[in-house]
């Protein structure tokens, strides 16, 4: 019996240069992280007011600062692809060997579905969604901290594969037979597995809890049509998360069946079938691009409106189509396997509904024109993301149209043409939207506005970049290049694969002004500082209270009386002031840090077959979760009198 | 500047709509994200039962249902988790009217009921194992013992949560948190039986004859 697993010292990669480099980098990055929180004695601040916080404004700030950096770590994979396909043509063979190029495709894209898109979307989500329906938080706080704290125990397991063992060389959706033990014996596909099922964990229950939220902690008069569309794309991507999301869960636990104890749901042999991994993966893949996309819609409904000075256009059928698309997600997840065999009627069927899913789409573009249309737009720094937004998306899913023929489809599928398409979506669609977001709200989350010069030079290098490093991609793909390729002899693409990867190099510049942005922003708080809490004339709740908001969110329960409350409150009289009322607010807990501890070595147990450990971990997991319920006092209350304090301080500040 | 105006200023003649009530109560808002909760765990077992409906006639050449369920055994399975629901129900009743021995009562007999049926199942699948049908030899079989065993895992952790909620009262009496939780036990439960009716159904039932 050995202790340690299949763990030893071979696990470690010494003799690869590149990935020791990195491993190397990485470790000095958190070394510094954690030296420098030493050095500001910042450790009891950190725990108490970060690490242990139900508060949902906080959770939401960690998942974005999670996101951004594992942006980071999926665009230097990006990088690195970028500029393998650029060298490896003909006799060169690049610097990247398959096995290691393998990983990387493999890492870059389940890093930046499930780590980067995921963990920003629900980010944005927490931070803003008990703001704009007036609530005090989630419904369940501590549930929410532990989703938090599961996803990033899916990060930590996902970067350490890196340094300890391999990553999975299955790309990021490990078809079998390719990710059975039989053919992929190795610890990469392991990592995958759990790292996704913990943090697929923490992903559906903040889908439960948001769904909850939305819809039982409206504030009096908040009536569902009169929620701010961001909450209605929220409440149809939180229902997908619920109804996909087990799927996907479902789907991995068998296929970690396969590998660990011999079963045979999709081995080759004993009656086990690969193609109904591929069904069922997608079943859960195709909504999954909804649930990232329509918060990004929320956000663009968001800021046209505000920027133009208009109220949405067109609100019911904003709804309406919101809740279309969440349906008619789950109706077209065929479409990613037409090859597959099926048969001409069923491959019609799924090509039509992936056509009739642009509709309803169609029915927002101009539903964001015409909130523009006729208003006074002030060009800021969100305004740009969305309308760089509008111009690339509708190209991109014009190609995605393309590729819901099937016989069009049988042409491309696989190549890299498919690449470019999707990316042409996520990018302007959900990575645009973040960003827009990002500037949009920054100033209600930390007091103070971003910098505009820098937002609009890392707008113009993305927008730019995203163009050069994704069209030529079209081309090539026409021209028969397949994915994921290491290698290629055809000298006639290797001007189109520079090209990509100049356009790569120029969103690296992007992200460079983001960091500036961030940087200068901070030293230049002073002078960009917002005490009205309302610094670009918002319509909604959010703008309605202090920035940042205080850890009960209302000091006085608002009340809706229609759609844009904000907007309307602003326009009326000053209401006769009520009394303020001691507010109870839920107790920080370590139960979602314990968690994430118990599940990262769980995770890692399990990888390695360190079975003691993984029964260790389970029952701390347990015995954690048994303290919580046994704990006396779940709550505390803000007395009347502090929360008058700050409100008064609040009005001085905004009148100063 | 505050949203927060006079509530009788705005407020209709007319009472506010569901929709425009407001916050809900702790209890309900508990009980409803469970019931979301319940949703998601059915589409997870919806993913099982559509595997084993593909890989039910994948038994490469080994026994199929006809051979291996024995009708008996699964209907006294299911009378003991269809007797334990009615009993959880009782149980709520108790806590809901704050009659500590009737709770413990009802308990104790769900928690009986529910045993027996993980001792019947755990029995099945042992004298299956003994006739060589274990999991790994076919398809068939991945699939049969990952969607009854999923539910009977289900159950098992319902009994340990039926033991944490005796504890629990026996601590704190039937206060606020303990309440909702055991609404959500109650739930739980009965959703355990509305998936093993479907098991016996679509397993059982058209497995002997099949």
């Amino acid at each position: 019996m050995n202790l340690l697993g299949k763990l030893s010292w071979a696990a470690i990669p010494f003799n690869q240069p590149i990935i020791m480099g990195a491993s190397a980098f990485m470790g000095l990055l958190v070394a510094c992280v954690l030296g420098w929180v030493t050095y500001r004695r910042a450790w009891s601040y950190l725990w108490r007011e970060w690490i242990t916080s139900v508060d949902h404004k906080r959770i939401g700030v960690m998942y974005m600062i999670l996101g951004l950096l594992m942006l980071l770590r999926g665009f230097s994979d990006a990088l690195l692809m970028r500029s393998q396909q650029a060298l490896a043509a003909g006799d060169a063979r690049g610097y990247l060997p398959p096995e290691h190029f393998d990983q990387i495709f493999s890492a870059h894209g389940t890093i930046m579905i499930f780590f980067v898109a995921m963990a920003l979307v629900i980010g944005l989500m927490n931070f803003l969604l008990p703001l704009m329906i007036g609530a005090r938080d989630v419904a369940f706080p501590t549930l929410n901290s532990v989703s938090f704290w599961l996803t990033a125990a899916g990060v930590l397991l996902t970067n350490i594969s890196l340094f300890v063992g391999e990553y999975s060389r299955a790309g990021w959706m490990a078809y079998p037979p390719l990710a059975e033990a039989q053919f992929s014996p190795g610890v990469g596909v392991d990592y995958y597995l759990w790292a996704l099922q913990i943090s697929g964990i923490g992903t559906l229950m903040s889908g439960v809890n948001f769904v909850t939220t939305i819809l039982k902690l409206r504030a009096p008069g908040m009536s569902m049509m009169r929620m701010p569309v961001f909450c209605w794309t929220a409440l149809a991507a939180n229902l997908l998360i619920v109804a996909v999301f087990p799927v996907l869960t479902a789907t991995y636990a068998m296929l970690l069946l396969d590998r660990y104890l011999g079963f045979h749901f999709f081995t080759l042999d004993a009656g086990g079938n690969p193609m109904m991994y591929v069904n069922l993966f997608w079943i859960w893949g195709h909504p999954e691009v909804y649930i990232l996309v329509l918060p990004a819609f929320g956000v663009f409904s968001e800021v046209s409106a505000t920027f133009s000075g208009k109220p949405m256009f067109g609100y019911r059928s904003m709804v309406a189509a919101s809740m279309v698309i969440c349906v008619l997600s789950m109706t077209v997840w065929l479409h990613h396997f037409f090859t597959m065999g099926a048969s001409a009627n069923i491959n019609g069927f799924f090509g039509i509904m992936s056509m009739v899913i642009g509709i309803p789409t169609g029915v927002k573009i101009f539903n964001w024109l015409f909130t523009m249309y006729g208003g006074r737009v002030r060009f800021t720094v969100p305004i740009l993301w969305t309308l760089g937004f509008m111009t690339t998306f509708v190209l991109g899913g014009l190609t995605g149209v393309l590729l819901a023929v099937p016989p069009v489809d049988w042409q491309v599928h696989n190549s890299v043409f498919l690449i470019a398409h999707f990316h042409h979506v996520i990018i302007p669609g959900v990575v645009f939207g973040i960003f827009a977001g990002y500037d949009y709200w920054f100033p209600k989350a930390f007091g103070f506005k971003l910098d505009e010069k820098w937002g609009r030079r890392a707008f113009w290098c993305w927008f730019i970049g995203f163009h050069l490093a994704f069209m030529p991609l079209y081309i090539v793909g026409l021209a028969g290049m397949t994915r994921r390729m290491q290698h290629y002899d055809n000298l006639a693409w290797q001007p189109y694969l520079v090209t990509a990867a100049v356009g790569a190099g120029i969103i690296l510049l992007g992200i460079a002004c983001q960091a500036i942005q961030l940087t200068v922003s901070i030293r230049h708080r002073e002078r960009n500082r917002d005490l009205t809490g309302d610094p670009w004339n918002g319509r909604t709740l959010e703008w309605s209270i202090a920035s940042p908001p205080p850890a009960w969110n209302f000091s006085l329960p608002p009340q809706v009386a229609d759609k844009d409350a904000f907007w309307l409150a602003k326009r009326q009289d000053e209401a006769p002031r009520r009394k303020y009322q001691a507010i109870e607010l839920p107790k920080n807990t370590s139960l979602g840090f314990l968690t994430a501890i118990f599940a990262s070595f769980g995770g890692f147990a399990l990888i390695w077959h360190i079975w003691w450990l993984a029964l260790v971990c389970l029952l701390g997991v347990g015995i954690a979760t048994l303290a919580f319920a046994f704990r006396k006092h779940d709550e505390f209350e803000v007395p009347a009198d502090e929360v008058e304090q700050f409100e008064r301080e609040h009005l001085v500040g905004a009148s100063a | 500047m505050n949203v927060a105006v006079e509530i009788a200023a705005l407020r209709p003649a007319t009472p506010p709509s569901l929709s425009e009530a407001g916050p809900a109560s702790k209890r309900t808002t508990a009980g409803f994200g469970f019931w979301v909760f319940l949703l998601s765990d059915l589409v997870m077992f919806s993913a099982l039962f559509a595997t084993y409906a593909v890989l039910a006639r994948a038994t490469a050449g080994g026994p199929g249902g006809s051979e291996l369920f024995h009708q008996g055994n699964v209907a006294l399975e299911t009378a003991c988790l269809l007797a334990s629901s009615y009993s959880c129900g009782l149980m709520s009743m108790a806590a809901h009217s704050r009659r500590r021995s009737a709770f413990y009562l009802g308990a104790i007999v769900t928690f009986a009921l529910g045993a027996a049926f993980l001792g019947l199942e755990l029995h099945e699948f042992g004298d299956m194992a003994a006739r060589g049908a274990t999991p790994q030899s076919s398809a068939f079989l991945s699939a049969f013992f990952t969607l009854v065993g999923c539910h009977g895992l289900h159950v098992t952790v319902g009994l340990v949560w039926l033991v944490v909620m005796g504890a629990q009262v026996a601590v704190r009496g039937f206060e606020g948190a303990v309440d909702r939780r055991l609404l959500c036990f109650s739930l739980f439960w009965h959703a355990l039986d509305i998936v093993w009716i479907a098991v016996f159904t679509f397993v059982y039932l058209i497995g002997v004859h099949a």
